[in-house]
Parts: C-alpha cells; structure tokens; sequence
C-alpha cells in the first residue's frame, strides 16, 4: 500500500475541512467553529445563485421577458412564432398569468419593512393553501387507500403455508399495534391484551429503525473516511 | 466488579476513537465478508431490467452531499445499468444542494459508455424548487417545470426531451432520495395518481418508512442505505464504494450492539453494587 497525495487544490480543502469538523469529537474549539462558520456562509451564498439561476431566471423572468419584449433574452433576436402580449390563451400560451406568483414573491419580501409586512400574509397564505391541498389529495391516494387496501389480504392461501404465517402475524401486529393506540377506554381485560402485544410489534419496529439509523450514520463516517483515504490521501 | 466501575465513568471520547479505528482498519484493509441479495434489491434489478431496452426512464436524484456514501453508489450502478441498456435517461433534482454532485456523478458513468452523448442519450434538468408542486407540474409536462436543463440548455431543443411529455413518457421512475421531498412523495403526488411504475433507493434512517409501499406493491424495488447499494452493486457484478464499505459497516454494527449489551449490563447492576 502507498500514497499518492492528491494534487487538487478543492480535494485538499475538502480534507482539511473533514478533520476540522472530526476535531469537535474531541471538545469544541476554533478550528472546528471556523469549519462551522465557513459553511453556513458558502451554503447561503450557494442557494441564493442556486435559485436565482435555476428557479427566478428560466421559470419566471425569461418567461415573461419574452412575452412582453418578443425577444429571446439572452440572444436579443425577435421572436417569430409567438405573438406578443402577456396572454395568447389561442395558442396555448398563459404564460402571462406568471406575473401574479411573481408579485407573491416579491410581496414575502415586505417583511423587511415594517408597515407593509402584513402583505407578505398574502403569500404565505397562497403557499399554505396550496400546500395543504396538494398534500391532503396525495396523503389520500398514496397512503391512507392505497395502504387500507394492501392491509385487506387474504390470511390463508392453500398450498402457501409461508404465506399463511406472514398474513396471519401482519393481520394480528397490524390491529394490536392501533389498538395500543386506542385511548377510549383503559387497557384491561382483551384490549389490555392486544394493546400489550401491540407494544411488542411496535418495539420490533423501533428496534428496526434504530438498526437502520446506526447504518446510517456509520455510512457517513465510511464516507469521510473514502474520500480521506482514497480522494486525498490516494492510498492503493 | 471494579472493571465494570471504570467502564461506568468511561470518557466517551475512548469509545469514539473505537469506533473510528473499527471502522477505518476494513476499509484500508478488507475482510470480505459475505454479502447476499435481498429481494427488495432484487426487485429494483428486476424492474429495471423489464423495462424495454431504448426506453426512456425518469430518474430523480434528490439529495444532496451528506448522503453520499449511501446515494452516490445508488446513482452511479442504477445510471450505469440503464445506459447499459441503451435507455435514455431523463435525471431531475428536487434538493438544492443536488445538482452539481449529481452532474458530476453522473458524467463520471457516462465517460464509461463514449457514445452516449448528452442532450442526445442523457440529460440533467437540474434543480427545482417547490417540491410536491414541482411533480405536479411535472404531470402537465416535464418542460413546463423545467424549461432549461442545469447547463442552461432549452430543455425542449434537447434531442432527448422530444419523445418526452409528461408521465406517461416513462415506463419507470427511479427515485435515489435521502428524505422529504423524496420517495414519499413521489409516491404520493406520481405514483398514486399518474400510476408510473417506480422504484425507489434511500438512506438507511429513512428505509423502514418505505417498506409498506414495498409490500403495497406501490414500489417495485428497494434499495436500504448502504447495505442496499452494496446488494445492488453484487447483483450487477460491480465492486463499488458501498460494497468497499460493508466490512466497515458490519464491525461498526457489531461494536454498537456490544455497547448496548455492556451498557444495560452495567446500569441494571443492583443499587448497591452500583454505589
């Protein structure tokens, strides 16, 4: 095994930046803050250009800027085929209704001042609405129906015994795991139960989820340690 | 015991640098531990390889750097294996941060093949932000929501968006994703209202949150952290990072668990013996 230094500038930074933030496990101290630091100001300045380029520009500016002028906006040649104005709803074209989310926008940012700040509800207001809708209709189709359905299976199939066990334990975990969750009455008697046994389906569901987690968070230090060992380091 | 007292006010960091060498010792010298294919990973080889050969398959990559270790190998061996099967890929990120490292990860696998052209066999439409609204849109037509690719490109003058619509383009989405949005609501928001037959890899914390859409049939293949990119990468016949990474992953594991079992050892020791 040998060493072969990387000679990019961007795989050192990198480097010496990962040990910076490994030295908080030893206590807290500057290097690790100006790691820290570094960070949130690049990722602030990152998604600013992030945005502006990707989202504002092609989706919203260059939109508009070619209804309104008839010109493309990085060429500055006239456009032909599309008539201009903000609206050609004949042709298939609203791109002018863009000009209204593009106020909404620009509303969010009376915040900054005082007086007007409570125009910004407006938007917010737009943007939960929206949301909420968008998220009620998808929660229903993709996981209260679509889940109730997959729960109502058959719990014997001739000939499939492995099959008729594994309905039978989903059947059971399924019920007395939502019975634990049954607040109405005490847990005694039948629902004490079925609630207790609902506990032990739900440890076992923890129990994965905490497994899974560990392997997570391993996976990041694996992580750190490739690109130390083979990005920067070059160890072959 | 006196060993157990010691242990009891042990400094953590001790069991930080344990852990660290556990960790780093496989990787600079591996063990080989075996590795077998689930049938959630093989559900995803399987999807993947139903899908007609020249097809166009949508895949979105949403992450970004910290989910590297599990992601990137996900990405790289999926993108590998559609363009090994002359699909074009259409890629979109729904993470901010995503962009850049998924165009790096994914030019990295296309040098491998030199006559799939960008634009013409692949293109990355870059980021989007809006989320669930971003699938939505992207129903009543992939350009409307992305207009230029993450090169600055019109997306519609790509030779590879002129057979592209909307949903019904794809007869596969392929979705690497380290949280929200992510998986879920692809599932919700695409899945469930489009019917476009999916699969789905994700990070390790996030995998027993899919495995009812798995077993719903809602997903057809599931690829768990890096264990699953592992599997993935044995089931093509490829060494790649994540499997470079299980001997670590497993010692780690190991040690996790024998911390557990010493800890509840120690504090269910009696009162007495305890002060």
């Amino acid at each position: 095994m040998s060493l072969h230094l990387s000679h990019d500038f961007g795989i050192w930074i990198g480097a010496v930046l990962t040990l910076f933030i490994f030295s908080f496990l030893y206590k807290d101290n500057p290097f690790y803050k100006i790691a820290e630091h570094l960070f949130v100001g690049v990722s602030a300045g990152y998604y600013i250009i992030l945005y502006w380029w990707t989202v504002i520009v092609p989706n919203l500016i260059e939109p508009l800027w070619k209804q309104l002028a008839h010109r493309d906006l990085w060429t500055g040649q006239p456009l032909l085929q599309a008539r201009p104005g903000l609206f050609a709803a004949e042709l298939g074209d609203y791109r002018g209704w863009l000009v209204i989310p593009g106020i909404l926008g620009l509303l969010l940012f009376s915040r900054l001042f005082g007086k007007i700040g409570w125009l910004s509800r407006w938007s917010l207001a737009m943007i939960i609405g929206v949301y909420a809708g968008i998220k009620t209709t998808g929660f229903a189709q993709g996981d209260f129906v679509a889940q109730l359905q997959a729960s109502l299976q058959p719990l014997w199939k001739a000939g499939d015994p492995a099959f008729t066990i594994n309905s039978v334990i989903f059947t059971v975990g399924l019920i007395s795991s939502l019975l634990f969750f049954f607040f109405s009455r005490e847990h005694k008697g039948t629902l004490g139960v079925f609630s207790r046994l609902g506990v032990f389906f739900l440890m076992a569901g923890f129990g994965a989820g905490y497994g899974y987690t560990v392997m997570s968070r391993i996976s990041l230090l694996i992580g750190r340690f490739q690109f130390l060992l083979d990005n920067w380091l070059g160890l072959r | 015991m006196p060993g157990l007292e010691v242990l009891e006010k042990l400094d953590r960091r001790w069991l930080f640098l344990i852990m660290g060498l556990l960790v780093l010792e496989p990787l600079m010298f591996p063990l080989a531990l075996p590795l077998t294919v689930t049938r959630p990973v093989q559900g995803f080889v399987d999807a993947i390889d139903k899908v007609p050969d020249g097809s166009t398959v949508l895949m979105s990559c949403d992450y970004d750097p910290s989910g590297i270790p599990e992601m990137v190998p996900m990405t790289r061996t999926a993108f590998r294996h559609l363009l090994g099967k002359n699909c074009k890929v259409v890629i979109t990120v729904l993470w901010p941060g995503g962009p850049g490292l998924v165009d790096s990860v994914l030019s990295e696998v296309a040098r491998e093949f030199p006559d799939k052209k960008y634009g013409v066999d692949w293109v990355n439409l870059g980021y989007k932000s809006g989320n669930e609204a971003v699938m939505v849109v992207m129903g009543q037509g992939i350009a409307n929501a992305f207009p230029r690719d993450y090169r600055g490109l019109d997306s519609r003058s790509l030779p590879v968006m002129r057979e592209v619509r909307d949903y019904a383009s794809f007869p596969l989405l392929v979705n690497i994703s380290s949280g929200y949005p992510g998986t879920k609501e692809w599932v919700q928001q695409v899945q469930a209202r489009f019917h476009l037959p999916m699969v789905a890899g994700v990070t390790a914390v996030s995998a027993p949150e899919y495995y009812p859409y798995l077993q719903s049939g809602q997903i057809r293949g599931l690829l768990g952290g890096m264990a699953g990119a592992a599997e993935y990468e044995k089931a093509r016949g490829e060494k790649g990072s994540a499997t470079r990474g299980m001997d670590a992953q497993s010692l780690g594991h190991l040690f996790v668990a024998f911390c557990i079992l010493l800890g509840n050892l120690i504090r269910r020791r009696p009162a007495e013996a305890r002060s």
